[in-house]
């Protein structure tokens, strides 16, 4: 085991790939010289060179699309998106490309392509560099979603993204990029918890708290606090966002009977709402209440000085688990 | 010397000019090989890079560009009496893709767009494979790699980056084959090509833009997109430009071998302007008329390609009975195979839409597939499973 940040596991993950495949090539801006601008690619083009970290020109498209050719030639390019906010040029290529190209083709053009994207807030960041764009991806076919939340997971499920043979966004919570953590090293990705599956982190017995990425410590830590009060939560870290491990989630809500669910992306068409729906289908004669969503506003992401009032909180949170216990809450006496 | 030699926005072309575009910046002549009247013309730069061109290979040449328009032909047809949904014609630009394709290497990579049938065709792609998914029987016809032809790009100038990208991979991989972008000029205002010019230089990567210039993007006129001269806009990146007669298929060999050469020996890409025009509509769903003047399509059917080869084959006394009956039937059979292979071609299996979406399982769309199998056994009888309006 060895103690390291966030951002230092996905770089050791990232050199690991680099020195079993051959074929793996870092791509982006900044990545190189700089390391990325978060570092983490630190050193990366110093030991391997410039073909296989590639500090590109500044153009997203451009990125994700010669991506595309790359894989077509037998390469797996692992791409950086600089913030969630610059994803959107590259858009078209993504949805339209990398994600249909395997179905297009009838099976026999992969795209083992890995999008990391540095996503979410809390760092006081301006405009474009706090955004959580996963629904956008979680909605398109082809496109695998996942989101680590501690460094073990992150060393180990970029080296899952990376050999796997599908499309997958890769979504690193920056904010937790100087957490640090125990990393096991000698973990093999093959023998770790599968890229696809959820995790269940606290045990618990009277609601089911599924979160993902950034607030996955948000989540724990309200389950810590609530264990105060008397109130046993069951903390699910979603890690993939899709597909969705939904045998996980029944297990649990089958237990608990009671669902909430959080994110830092706005509510409406949000991941919380398929979670909600899909849950209630599958689940409906368990589930106690109705699935509660703890989300950020349906608002462009606001300006540093109010982003605390737009991130679930783990005040929110528990909040939203007394409306699913039916404890006094916010929202009480309120019809509807 | 076409006669539009007058600048796409009226701006008169300027000074002499700088053909293979080593120095670029400048607009240039055009460059051609054979006359509308099918007159050989030398030229001391070009002519080297065609002079293997046997009797014989003329005849060859020709004979593909007939098959191409017969292809063409029958695939309009077939739209026409229902068995196609939607067909893209490239009537008038056979020399363009004909006389690039036929250049190239099987191990060199071609990135189309949805046009480029005359070049799925050069590369060995079967007849009925350039219909499968306009019949809607696939999403794509062929197997990329059994071509080395990615299948047919939808998204205008997508594929300009995946070229690009390919490139970079042949350049680490030490190859000397060359990825080839095909696209129209409408594309040239795409974010995505411009973005592949500008990676495509930067990484030198050897790559071929080969744009045919067919004037019209859906009902929109060149000038539209540009006020200068395609060509010219990849000086601006610092790539080497070609603008070359896209009706004459000579002139768009030797332009190509010029541009492939460059890239084989690492010097990077090129930007081919081939100037021709799409004498059809942009698909068998638009109506040319509505947006432009019969007089346009009067003056290039003047400087079609096929009769121009016709004529240079006739004056060197080429154009015997025995290569025109060879190259009818060549079309005929071709015809014939692509009609058979439409009409006969198998219906996918309702269960199909599932398949491919990704490489390993997935559990939420085997949940939905394992739904819909339930949903259709339900009627217990396959063909009222198929049928819209259902069996209730």
């Amino acid at each position: 085991m060895t103690q390291m940040t966030f951002a230092r596991a996905i770089n050791s993950g990232l050199r690991k790939s680099l020195e079993n495949d051959p074929k793996v090539v870092l791509m982006g801006e900044d990545i190189g010289t700089l390391g990325g601008v978060f570092r983490v690619t630190d050193g990366l083009q110093k030991d391997f060179g410039k073909h296989r970290v590639v500090d590109t020109p500044l153009a997203e498209a451009g990125i994700m699309g010669t991506a595309v050719g790359l894989a077509y030639r037998g390469y797996r390019p692992v791409v950086e998106i600089q913030f969630d906010g610059f994803i959107y040029p590259a858009f078209d290529q993504i949805v339209s490309q990398v994600a249909k190209m395997h179905y297009r083709t009838q099976g026999a053009v992969k795209m083992p392509i890995t999008v990391r994207v540095p996503f979410g807030g809390g760092i006081g960041s301006p405009e474009h560099h706090s955004e959580s764009p996963e629904a956008y991806f979680t909605h398109t076919s082809g496109l695998r979603v996942v989101s680590p939340s501690s460094p073990q997971d992150a060393y180990t499920m970029i080296q899952q993204a990376i050999s796997c043979d599908d499309p997958v966004l890769y979504f690193e919570p920056k904010r937790r990029y100087h957490d640090k953590g125990d990393v096991d090293e000698t973990l093999e990705p093959g023998s770790a918890l599968p890229l696809g599956n959820a995790r269940v982190i606290t045990d618990g017995r009277d609601v089911t708290l599924v979160a993902y990425g950034p607030l996955v410590k948000t989540a724990r830590d309200a389950a810590i606090a609530a264990a105060d009060e008397g109130v046993s939560i069951e903390v699910i870290d979603l890690r993939s966002l899709a597909p969705v491990d939904y045998a996980a989630l029944e297990a649990s809500v089958r237990k608990t009977g009671r669902l909430v669910i959080t994110h830092e992306a706005g509510q409406s068409g949000g991941l919380g709402a398929e979670l909600a729906a899909s849950i209630t289908e599958r689940c409906f004669y368990y589930l106690e209440t109705a699935p509660v969503r703890v989300t950020g506003f349906d608002v462009p992401y606001p300006y540093s000085k109010l982003e605390m009032h737009h991130l679930p909180s783990l005040d929110r949170i528990l909040d939203g688990v007394d409306r699913a216990l039916g404890r006094p809450n916010s929202l009480s006496g309120l019809e509807g | 010397m076409l006669t539009d030699e007058v600048g796409q926005g009226g701006t008169p072309a300027v000074g002499p000019g700088n053909s293979t575009g080593h120095r670029g910046g400048a607009s240039q002549n055009l460059v051609q090989l054979i006359t509308p009247q099918g007159e050989r013309v030398s030229h001391p730069e070009y002519d080297p890079w065609v002079r293997d061109i046997s009797d014989e290979q003329l005849g060859s040449l020709y004979e593909d560009m007939v098959v191409i328009r017969r292809i063409d032909a029958e695939a309009t047809a077939l739209q026409r009496q229902g068995e196609l949904a939607l067909w893209p014609p490239l009537l008038g630009q056979e020399a363009a893709q004909i006389g690039s394709a036929r250049t190239l290497r099987d191990d060199d990579f071609v990135f189309p767009s949805y046009r480029d049938n005359g070049v799925a065709y050069c590369r060995g792609v079967r007849p009925e494979d350039l219909v499968r998914a306009w019949r809607g029987n696939a999403s794509a016809g062929w197997d990329p790699f059994t071509v080395n032809v990615a299948t047919q790009q939808i998204i205008i100038g997508a594929q300009s980056l995946h070229a690009t990208g390919y490139a970079m991979g042949i350049q680490n991989d030490g190859a000397d084959c060359v990825a080839v972008a095909y696209f129209g000029d409408g594309a040239t205002s795409e974010g995505d090509v411009n973005e592949a010019m500008v990676f495509a230089a930067s990484f030198q990567a050897p790559v071929v833009f080969f744009c045919q210039n067919n004037h019209w993007a859906i009902s929109e006129p060149v000038r539209l997109q540009s006020h200068i001269h395609l060509a010219d806009r990849a000086s601006g990146f610092g790539i080497p430009s070609i603008r070359v007669d896209g009706n004459d298929v000579l002139a768009v060999m030797a332009a190509t071998r010029i541009a492939l050469d460059r890239a084989r020996r690492g010097g990077g890409p090129t930007f081919i302007e081939a100037v021709t025009y799409r004498m059809g509509p942009h698909t068998t769903a638009d109506d040319p008329t509505r947006y432009r003047d019969a007089n346009e399509l009067e003056d290039w059917a003047a400087k079609d390609p096929i009769s121009r080869v016709k004529s240079l084959l006739d004056r060197k006394g080429l154009l015997t009975a025995d290569l025109e009956a060879a190259v009818a039937a060549k079309a005929d059979a071709v015809a014939k195979e692509l009609r058979a292979g439409t009409i006969n071609m198998p219906e996918p299996e309702p269960l199909d839409i599932f398949k491919h979406v990704y490489s390993t399982p997935n559990s939420w769309l085997d949940r939905q597939q394992d739904h819909y199998s339930r949903y259709l056994a339900s009627f217990g009888d396959p063909a009222g499973a198929n049928s819209e309006e259902g069996a209730r």
